[in-house]
């Protein structure tokens, strides 16, 4: 044995006694669901982030959670009025997703999935451009640089790897934004997923992994996905991860601007698992009653992210029925501008199907283009008759 | 200033590393990567000193996951660089085909035209170098089914030169398959001078007999095939596709309206290979022309075999000369 080695192992035998910052706290709370406002040192570290939040900003946040949740009311009812053909709700995941995307700054770069509709929010994107997908009139369609909030990705884990490219890029650029990854339980365990964190890990890359983990996989609970806490797989890739209480809006923002804040700083990659629930169904498609029961979806409403923001800002006098009531006309306003929106939403046209398929043309498409017009054409003689 | 004549003899692999070379040189956002391309020079060493001559942040010797190379590989382009990714064998480019397929093929449509993937993926493909298995695979018809990726494939220096510059200028991703048996096969290249357009067929060979259709690494194969049916007093006229999508029809449909019979052939299994797509559509244009159906010799709907049996698998003078006959014989 050499003397190194020896040193090496003492922290060890002590490990068990210290505070490790990857595993302490367990899960970071700063909001109870009761809305008790909680303080501790453990922490400590991330409440400073919000430690001098205003109570305009927390109305702020309060605000965004009831539009996002309101809108993704009105989608839902839009699908059931076979107004889209499909809708993916968040119901449930308004904490975590505000309160990461409001720790986002403007020239951050988010990647999320296909559920993101909160973060869509906070980074400018009008909630009328996420229908089109699930209207089937488009399959995204929107400018991923306007609001540096790229496409949806349905195949899940792939824009993990994504975001970690465009971080790798920031890097290479000197620029001192950062990149944000949406994903979820399910997705993480995917390859793409693993191979984003060694890649992030490897050049050090400006990256936060933010991984919603709603319990549930369509049918599968987390227990199918993983046998450690999502957080911890971080350590085997040699950076830190945190446990948020995803239903928290507060302590979202604070991990994530943390997080973020470390990628700008060139400290490199950060996985945040916010824990959180899915409310609703997978999809429109879905019917949770088959695999789960309602004591515990009960249980979680209990815990309801909008809620116990609303009990803190009452309880702390920092906001009044005037606010409240504002907000309710505001959503209503928002509920009825989006099914206007969507119902007006015309069918593309059907020579839509070969535009775009390349950025510098394909003689191919060119062809069937002209077959498709001829073909179409053929019609307009019994047509005339 | 006058430059001397800047014509050199030189091999496909150094061709392609003198093109990455230029590419890396006049255009910052030129990046290569993949695995073993810095200091070894990549396992064929076609990208050999160019990680001493661009640093490691602009050749980028990345983890050992095909998939990861590919998807930040996309990424790095959404923020404005222009990858040049190597898989380092065509048979461990499948760890990456969901996200050619899935992403890189599509986001451009996704986006309704609003991002640009300027992606090149080097598949160095093909058999006839006695390698293990997953070393000697020609997957291109499993891209060019799909739409939103361009499919691109030299045979001799020159191309391979020109056709990586075009590549990489292009806005679509490009899968570039570089025919490794012919890796040292030396050819001249004038890098003043463009040969033609990216996605254009060319003549190798003219003749009027009958045409052989080729690409990539048989290419040379038809070429001695033809001088071999030469010497029985047949004319054969060779195109080099260099481009499989979109692929030239237009020129292989003017070679059989000339000799009204057609002869494919890939190394690729025949079974839904590119020539079965070419003898449907040039059944259709050149309908009345042809005098024999449009033969096909490629690989065979097995496993690619083991190194010892591959001259049998693969096309070879003897097997594209009976189907020479057997068109002619009609």
């Amino acid at each position: 044995m050499t003397v190194e080695s020896t040193a090496a192992r003492k922290p060890r035998r002590s490990a068990g006694t210290r505070k490790s910052p990857s595993t302490k706290p367990e899960l970071v709370q700063l909001l109870t669901p009761e809305g008790k406002r909680v303080k501790n040192a453990d922490t400590a570290a991330y409440d400073k982030y919000v430690a001098d939040i205003t109570p305009e900003e927390l109305r702020g946040l309060y605000r965004d959670m009831v539009l996002t949740r309101r809108f993704d009311a009105e989608a839902t009812s839009l699908q059931r009025q076979g107004e889209l053909g499909l809708w993916a709700s968040l119901l449930g995941q308004e904490a975590a997703q505000i309160g990461s995307g409001r720790a986002t700054h403007e020239d951050d770069y988010v990647f999320p999935t296909y559920r993101e509709h909160g973060v869509a929010w906070c980074r400018g994107v009008d909630p009328t451009n996420l229908l089109g997908m699930f209207r089937g009139v488009n399959n995204g369609g929107w400018d991923p640089n306007s609001n540096n909030f790229h496409l949806y990705t349905i195949v899940i884990g792939s824009q993990t790897l994504h975001a970690t490219g465009y971080a790798m890029g920031v890097a290479k650029d000197g620029a001192d934004s950062a990149v944000i990854a949406y994903f979820g339980d399910g997705a993480s365990s995917q390859g793409d997923v693993a191979e984003s964190f060694t890649f992030s890990a490897v050049y050090n890359a400006p990256v936060v992994f933010f991984c919603q983990n709603n319990q549930w996989a369509i049918s599968e609970p987390t227990e199918k996905q993983t046998r450690v806490p999502l957080y911890q797989r971080a350590q085997g890739y040699g950076f830190p991860g945190v446990r948020a209480d995803g239903n928290d809006v507060l302590a979202c923002l604070a991990v994530t601007k943390w997080a973020l804040e470390r990628a700008r700083s060139g400290e490199g990659p950060t996985l945040v698992e916010a824990y959180t629930y899915r409310m609703g169904a997978h999809t429109t498609s879905d019917d949770p009653s088959r695999y789960r029961g309602e004591e515990e979806r009960l249980a979680w409403e209990a815990k309801d992210p909008i809620l116990r923001l609303r009990r803190y800002l009452e309880a702390s006098n920092h906001a009044d029925e005037g606010f409240f009531a504002e907000l309710e006309a505001e959503s209503e306003a928002l509920g009825k501008r989006v099914r206007e929106a969507v119902r007006a939403m015309p069918d593309p046209d059907p020579f839509a199907v070969f535009e775009n398929v390349y950025a510098d043309g394909h003689a191919l498409v060119d062809e069937e283009r002209a077959e498709f017009a001829a073909y179409q054409a053929s019609f307009a003689d019994e047509g005339g008759k | 200033m006058a430059e001397a004549v800047t014509v050199q003899n030189m091999a496909i692999a150094k061709a392609i590393n003198e093109s990455l070379r230029r590419a890396l040189d006049s255009d910052p956002k030129v990046l290569v990567m993949g695995e073993d391309v810095g200091k070894l020079g990549g396992v064929f060493r076609v990208t050999d000193g160019l990680q001493k001559d661009f640093g490691e942040s602009r050749v980028i010797d990345t983890p050992l996951a095909e998939s990861g190379i590919v998807g930040t590989a996309i990424g790095l382009a959404l923020r404005g660089y222009r990858p040049v990714v190597e898989i380092q064998f065509d048979g461990f480019v499948f760890p990456a085909y969901d996200q050619i397929v899935t992403q890189l093929a599509k986001m451009h449509a996704r986006s309704l035209g609003k991002v640009k993937l300027p992606v090149v993926v080097r598949i160095p493909y093909g058999g006839g170098i006695g390698a293990v298995e997953h070393h000697s695979e020609s997957p291109e018809s499993l891209f060019a089914h799909v739409a939103g990726l361009k499919i691109v494939s030299p045979s001799n220096a020159s191309d391979a030169y020109w056709m990586m510059q075009q590549a990489i200028q292009s806005d679509d991703p490009v899968i570039f398959f570089e025919p490794k048996r012919r890796y040292w096969d030396k050819g001249e290249v004038n890098p003043e001078a463009i040969p033609g357009p990216l996605h254009k067929a060319r003549v190798v060979r003219e003749g009027t007999d009958l045409t052989l259709v080729a690409y990539g690494p048989m290419v040379k194969l038809c070429r001695e095939v033809a001088d071999a049916a030469a010497e029985e007093g047949k004319a054969l006229e060779v195109v080099d596709l260099r481009s499989i999508s979109p692929l030239d029809f237009d020129s292989i449909q003017a070679s059989v309206e000339k000799t009204r019979r057609l002869v494919v052939v890939h190394e690729a299994p025949v079974f839904f290979g590119s020539g079965a797509e070419i003898a449907a559509r040039i059944t259709e244009r050149c309908f009345y022309h042809l005098e024999a159906p449009v033969l096909r010799v490629g690989g065979y709907h097995a496993p690619y075999p083991p190194a010892r049996l591959e001259e049998e698998y693969l096309p070879g003078l003897d097997r594209v000369l009976d189907a020479v006959d057997r068109a002619l014989a009609y």
